[in-house]
């Protein structure tokens, strides 16, 4: 007996809505963005788990799980920059200290 | 009914995904949260083990448990936000996720569990060579990623002269 799709679906459901639960409950920037990489990361063994049992011949969700990896990894260097330097203008990350985000 | 190695592998990946996941959105220490989402991370590659895609499973290891956590512990310290966590929220609002969150992952998982997929190829079928990572990963024709593949590193270029740009001390 195998393991069957519907078990890795039912573990990545799991995980992007604790990322959910975990985006909408936060009110720490860096809290927010931990919880995006749940959601991503969801995503991602989404669309290998459907290559490999689903569409088998070529590697469209293998390679789109990849460029998805690459594109997160850019994502978080980017919102971290923004929040570090957000911190050295504000001196808080609490998304209510956000209010103005012009000079 | 036998149960295997692999299934007894996978539901050991299962219950530490979920019960780290949860933790990972409840726990009042930000740091705590960042290695809760570092021990997700290693339960995604061993997934990606499992379905013998080695390669996405090394690079999930080496890109996010290696560079990205590294660098949400290097912020957590930067900016001090351990006092921060512990504000309290309003119960109603917690509540209203709470509700959000299940409704959802019930509806997604009735869904899913009533669709009835038909799997047309067995998990089993081997490791993925690296040959044909390569090929499709460097060709240009039908099914190969050459494109996506130059267009990451010039994202990736953009990504860093950002990085620095928005970073640096004026």
């Amino acid at each position: 007996m195998e393991i069957q799709v519907e078990y890795y679906l039912i573990i990545s459901t799991i995980m992007l809505f604790a990322g959910v639960f975990g985006f909408l409950t936060r009110k720490n920037t860096l809290a927010m963005l931990i919880s995006v990489e749940l959601i991503l990361n969801a995503t991602d063994i989404n669309f290998a788990v459907f290559n490999r049992y689903l569409f088998p011949e070529q590697l469209e969700g293998h390679f789109f799980a990849l460029f998805a990896i690459a594109i997160a990894a850019a994502e978080t260097a980017i919102a971290i920059a923004i929040i570090i330097n957000i911190y050295r203008n504000v001196r808080s990350i609490q998304v209510k200290d956000l209010e103005e985000m012009k000079h | 009914m036998d149960i295997t190695l692999n299934q007894v592998v996978f539901f050991v990946v299962a219950i530490f995904i979920t019960v780290f996941s949860v933790l990972t959105v409840t726990t009042s220490k930000i740091l705590r949260s960042a290695t809760y989402l570092l021990f997700v991370l290693f339960g995604t590659a061993a997934i990606y083990f499992l379905l013998d895609y080695t390669f996405l499973g090394a690079v999930q290891l080496m890109v996010y448990a290696g560079g990205i956590v590294v660098l949400y512990v290097f912020s957590i310290l930067l900016t001090n936000s351990d006092q921060s966590m512990n504000k309290k929220l309003k119960m109603s609002k917690v509540v209203a996720s709470l509700v959000t969150a299940v409704a959802g992952a019930a509806i997604v998982l009735f869904i899913l569990l009533t669709h009835g997929f038909v799997p047309t190829a067995s998990a089993e079928a081997g490791e993925l060579p690296m040959t044909v990572i390569g090929e499709a990963l460097m060709g240009s024709g039908k099914f190969q990623y050459l494109l996506p593949f130059e267009a990451i590193s010039v994202f990736l270029l953009a990504c860093i002269i950002g990085g620095l740009l928005i970073a640096r001390k004026r």
